[in-house]
């Protein structure tokens, strides 16, 4: 079985606070971290392979510094990894990003499923694994809460999707792209030995010339999304008017304040 | 003069007020640059959604009407759509960011080789230019994204964010019959369990939250009684369900839901950034909090600084008094 994880590397919003907002976080050295929801499907990719043999490898599209995450991700059990960059390959949307990611898919060999989690943290886009599949043209899974059954030899998978209004039970063939959701397993920490054994690991990069791809295929100039702009949210206005007396009259004034607010 | 899309939304032959939404910012858009408004509609059996969506402000309709499309499939939706735009050649195409529009959508902009801006909560055109806001960073940062000259410029919108048309039953419009795209779906739907009796987080106009505040597991049926007595849904603080309080379908925040109710009443809950990323946008916040500092009160409309012991049991009663329940 081989299980090949997407994985980004995204800011640590963990360390938002009054003193460090948003742009600065998003900004180059802020701090990064795995996109947390990209654990849970690095979790699935070691859950698979200690189940049914064989490996999980990650991965990345982003820039150098990325081994970082990768390397965590090494640490919790993946058995390979491969970091695409490229200047080349700075401010591609979801689909350049699709086409990076599965350019280099088409170079890996056989695999069994791929892995994304629900979307990155940082453009929240949930688009990128969807166009993986697209252009793979495999089938894919998204909102999945819970394998129920996988058969690498027959290639089928039974998948739980959570989705609006109920959980519904999908089978497909394989390899697909799967997005899993939180439900599916708490990441595993990295083990001592793995953080010891990942930062000497050598982590293989590949570039736009090795993919075979072309300039305007990726990119600010392969993309047909573009951030014109980022700016904080608007400031909220703290109008707070506190409601005060004992829970009987303030439920009562409250009671009118919302209903004249025409929101019940 | 710009042709723009949008896709009519159903499940079990109810169609998805989210379509509403969509077609009304599509009308405002088309509106704007003298251009039509199409909805799109596919499903088995769904003919007369098209006059429900001329209503709503649609100028015409694309039916696809088939009984290999009764069932939702991503791979048979996303082929059909991405023919149909191949084929009529569309400038915009507008969605839904409903679970089936967030992948629906970005399935036909990769194999249309066009772009995507999901879950907007602004639209407008600059010219031909569609020019949408987005949330970035779990809603701690505002993207303004453009695009390129590629065809349909495609988006999904925020639900709740875009208000419907009231529905105008003089409105009519001419109706094209389209065929499937010919492939077979691969997936199977082998089963599908409803999340019975619960108002879900994604759909609700009131959301009432416990946090740690309400101190156990024991606490929450206090909160729940507020809920049920609005008709609202059940949300709930990370504290609240790392604690094992409440299931993770309840957590409200960047690693939860994202929300936007009309009303949101947070009890017990501190307002921690990361809580806030998934409420902040609710059109009123109250906050029911016995610590006068809590940041929950900074982006609350109206607070009670008490125990919510006291005042959530007499808010219910107050609201069934007045809502004659
Ligand atoms: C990466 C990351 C992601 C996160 N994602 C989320 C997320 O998605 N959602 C989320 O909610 N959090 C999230 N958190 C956690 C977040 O930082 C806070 O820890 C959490 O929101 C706190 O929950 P709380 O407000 O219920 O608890 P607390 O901060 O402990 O607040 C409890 C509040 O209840 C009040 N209180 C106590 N008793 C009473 C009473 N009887 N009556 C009235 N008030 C009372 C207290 O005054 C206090 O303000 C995340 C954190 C990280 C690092
Ligand atoms: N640069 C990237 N490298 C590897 N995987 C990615 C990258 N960007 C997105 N993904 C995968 O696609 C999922 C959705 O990301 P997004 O579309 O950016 O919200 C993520 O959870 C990852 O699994």
């Amino acid at each position: 079985m081989k299980a090949i994880v997407l994985m980004k590397q995204t800011p640590d919003t963990a360390q938002l606070s009054a003193s460090m907002d948003g742009l600065k976080l998003m900004a180059e050295g802020g701090p990064r971290i795995v996109n947390p929801w990209d654990e849970y499907a690095i979790e699935t990719g070691i859950t698979l392979a200690e189940d049914h043999g064989g490996e999980a490898v990650i991965l990345t599209m982003g820039k150098p510094e990325a081994t970082e995450a990768i390397k965590t991700g090494l640490a919790m059990g993946c058995k390979g990894a491969t970091l695409l960059t490229d200047d080349a390959f700075e401010n591609s949307d979801s689909l350049a990003t699709a086409r990076i990611l599965t350019a280099a898919i088409n170079q890996m060999g056989d695999y069994d499923i791929i892995l994304a989690g629900k979307s990155a943290i940082d453009g929240d886009t949930a688009q990128t694994a969807v166009q993986v599949a697209a252009l793979l043209g495999v089938p894919y899974l998204g909102y999945v809460a819970k394998i129920e059954a996988v058969d690498f030899d027959a290639k089928t998978i039974t998948v739980v999707r959570a989705i609006d209004g109920g959980r519904e039970t999908v089978t497909s063939p394989l390899p697909a792209v799967v997005s899993v959701l939180k439900e599916i397993g708490e990441p595993r920490y990295p083990s001592f030995m793995g953080i010891r054994k990942a930062a000497k690991a050598k982590i293989p990069e590949m570039g736009l010339a090795d993919l075979g791809l072309s300039a305007d295929e990726v990119g600010a100039a392969g993309s047909q999304a573009q951030w014109l702009q980022v700016t904080l949210p608007p400031a909220q206005e703290s109008t707070l008017e506190v409601i005060e007396g004992e829970p009987e009259e303030a439920a009562k004034i409250l009671v009118q304040k919302l209903l004249a607010e025409k929101v019940i | 003069m710009a042709k723009i899309w949008t896709l009519v939304e159903h499940r079990n032959g109810a169609i998805d007020s989210i379509s509403w939404e969509t077609l009304a910012m599509a009308r405002q858009l088309a509106d704007k640059s003298g251009g039509s408004v199409t909805a799109v509609i596919l499903g088995d059996g769904v003919g007369d959604f098209a006059q429900t969506a001329f209503h709503y402000g649609a100028d015409d309709a694309i039916v696809v009407d088939d009984p290999s499309l009764k069932d939702y499939r991503l791979e048979t939706y996303s082929a059909t759509l991405t023919a149909l735009a191949q084929e009529h050649q569309p400038d915009v195409f507008l969605l839904g960011a409903s679970d089936k529009g967030r992948e629906i959508a970005p399935a036909v902009a990769a194999k249309l080789g066009v772009g995507l801006a999901s879950d907007v909560l602004s639209l407008d055109m600059d010219g031909d230019k569609l020019v949408a806001t987005r949330p970035v960073l779990v809603g701690n940062l505002v993207a303004t994204i453009t695009f390129g000259d590629a065809k349909p410029q495609m988006a999904s919108l925020r639900r709740r964010v875009f208000p419907a048309l009231e529905p105008d039953t003089a409105r009519n419009g001419n109706v094209t019959q389209a065929n499937v795209a010919g492939i077979t779906p691969v997936t199977e739907v082998v089963g599908f369990e409803a999340a019975e009796g619960e108002v879900s987080l994604n759909d609700a106009s009131i959301i009432v939250s416990g946090g740690r505040g309400v101190g156990g597991p024991e606490g929450f049926p206090t909160v729940k009684a507020l809920a049920d007595v609005l008709g609202g849904a059940l949300g709930a603080s990370r504290a609240a369900v790392d604690a094992g309080w409440i299931p993770y379908k309840h957590q409200v925040g960047q690693t939860g839901k994202t929300v936007q109710p009309d009303l949101y009443i947070a009890c017990g809950i501190s307002g921690a950034i990361q809580h806030l990323a998934g409420m902040k946008t609710s059109k009123v916040i109250v906050a029911i909090n016995k610590d006068p500092e809590a940041p929950i009160f900074k982006y609350a409309k109206y607070g009670i600084v008490g125990d919510l012991f006291k005042y959530v049991p007499a808010l219910t009663e107050a609201f069934k008094a007045e809502l004659g329940k």
